[in-house]
């Protein structure tokens, strides 16, 4: 099997090109914010946008793997971490605004509800968990925590399961919205637990 | 300045409300124009509506009355563009696209069951049974959300005396339009259509709950639940049943919308109460639309001075 069909990493534009993509919802977000374009409950908006933004940047880290495993082509690998660090960023959005617009720094009142509503706790322990992640992405770490740093990194499967229950509990009933991303994590966790199996079912075989 | 009463003009003299209506908006477009460069109007009037905008029609011989609020009142765009009409959609944006499908003319409402006097009302014997008045309301959704709306109407009361309720009228039931052909929300089975509500007798009587055809001195917006709604402020507003052709008196508590929907959450009650939370969220505080911080919500949304008494020796935590 040829495992790199194309020698070499990406070029060098492509990381750079990737973040102002990645950068363009939360530019509009600003835009519309000084156009007066977020409707009549503008706090909302920009919490859910930015909510869902994060979502789809989990996912797309999330479809890297896949597919350099289809196509072959590895050089796409580095867009793994800065997809990942894209997600960040929109999850520190959406979770700050939470923190300063939504709850103006209410903390009991934030500490009621991390406890108290399951979809907070669930939104709450999703960034807990991606926030070593988020730390651990540099090269400096990686090569210090070795094989420790592709176990810690298997976190990130739980992700998406926390992210959608956080989704789904807070929506209100007969809200559909969630289903595609729902589908779309399904499939790509679905696709690593047959290659994990494959895996496994070849090595006993050996 | 367009919302001074000018009841003594000619007829001739004052501006028809369409042109009127085009006149502004130009001028309201120009002002984006010259705020944003000219980039944002257009492209926000797309997003926002795909239909013709909607002819507004002022309602004649409206009296102010003593029901007026400190808050200032939400503006009429925010009033109008984010709503809960799940006939229209799920989204807060869906009735103001989507509710322009609705016909509110020829409107009957059908006032019936136990009562000495069942008989259908057409819109126009409803705009005329009492004088109509402007009442300014709090209006919390269950969301956790609230708006301040001046609505017109009369109390709820003056109709259903009109049908002489028996002594086994315990209840109101409340029906809602359900057309398939005008309200796309109905292929969706998210509610079991169509929307009921329900109130108790003595709430539907009570002089707060207000028979609305009209905010803002005009014609109710279809999104709003044109052309007859109620408003009950000191409950959520899912309560508050819109687009109405059917009033029922009935001896048992009837099975509202979203009570069938998910009892644990939706009781038949729906005071709005901040010490009863929903499930899934705080009911503690609420943000009034157009504003930054939240604020506390009020027992009975403000109006436990006139309601409380209904519900003496009720615990309001098993009757959420």
């Amino acid at each position: 099997m040829v495992l790199d069909a194309r020698p070499g990493g990406l070029p060098g534009w492509v990381h750079p090109a990737v973040w102002a993509l990645c950068l363009l919802p939360l530019l509009w977000l600003v835009w519309l914010t000084f156009a007066g374009g977020l409707g009549a409950n503008p706090i909302e908006f920009v919490t859910h946008s930015t909510g869902t933004w994060a979502l789809i940047g989990l996912l797309l880290t999330l479809s890297v793997t896949p597919l350099r495993q289809l196509t072959g082509w590895n050089a796409i690998l580095p867009l793994r971490r800065t997809l990942g660090l894209v997600t960040f960023l929109y999850v520190c959005v959406h979770l700050l605004l939470w923190v300063v617009v939504d709850q103006f720094f209410d903390w009991p009142a934030m500490l009621a509800d991390i406890v108290k509503r399951p979809y907070i706790t669930a939104g709450f322990t999703g960034f807990l968990l991606l926030l070593p992640l988020a730390v651990t992405s540099t090269d400096a770490m990686r090569r210090r925590l070795g094989r420790r740093w592709a176990r810690l990194h298997r976190l990130v499967y739980l992700l998406p399961p926390l992210v959608l229950l956080h989704y789904w509990w807070a929506v209100k009933k007969g809200v559909t919205e969630p289903w595609p991303y729902t589908l779309a994590a399904a499939l790509l966790l679905g696709w690593r637990a047959v290659t994990w199996w494959r895996a496994r079912a070849t090595v006993s075989r050996v | 300045m367009n919302r001074i009463w000018r009841g003594d003009l000619p007829a001739s003299a004052i501006t028809p409300r369409a042109t009127f209506e085009s006149r502004r908006e130009f001028v309201r477009g120009a002002a984006a124009l010259a705020l944003t460069g000219g980039l944002w109007a257009p492209l926000g009037r797309a997003f926002a509506n795909d239909a013709e905008p909607p002819t507004r029609e002022r309602l004649a011989g409206v009296r102010k009355s003593g029901y007026k609020l400190v808050d200032a009142l939400t503006p009429y765009e925010d009033v109008t563009t984010y709503n809960n009409f799940y006939e229209f959609g799920t989204d807060k944006a869906d009735p103001a696209r989507n509710a322009h499908r609705l016909r509110t003319r020829p409107w009957v409402v059908q006032v019936d069951g136990e009562c000495a006097r069942p008989r259908s009302f057409d819109i126009d014997d409803i705009l005329r049974l009492a004088p109509l008045e402007e009442r300014v309301y709090r209006m919390r959704c269950v969301e956790g959300w609230s708006m301040v709306i001046p609505w017109v109407g009369y109390p709820l009361a003056r109709l259903l005396k009109a049908v002489e309720p028996n002594s086994r009228a315990k209840f109101v039931e409340f029906s809602t339009q359900a057309d398939p052909a005008t309200m796309p929300g109905l292929r969706s089975r998210v509610l079991a259509w169509p929307y009921t509500e329900g109130l108790r007798i003595d709430e539907a009587m009570h002089p707060l709950t207000l028979l609305t055809v009209g905010l803002y001195g005009e014609v109710l917006p279809k999104q709003n639940g044109a052309p007859v709604r109620i408003v009950v402020p000191w409950k959520y507003g899912f309560k508050s049943a819109k687009s109405i052709v059917r009033i029922r008196l009935v001896e048992a508590m009837p099975i509202t919308a979203w009570n069938r929907a998910q009892p644990s959450e939706y009781g038949f009650y729906s005071n709005v109460n901040p010490e009863v939370d929903h499930p899934r969220w705080s009911q503690a505080k609420e943000r009034r639309i157009g504003e930054f911080r939240k604020r506390d919500t009020l027992m009975f949304n403000g109006y436990g001075e006139e309601v409380a008494s209904l519900y003496s020796g009720m615990d309001l935590r098993k009757w959420f």
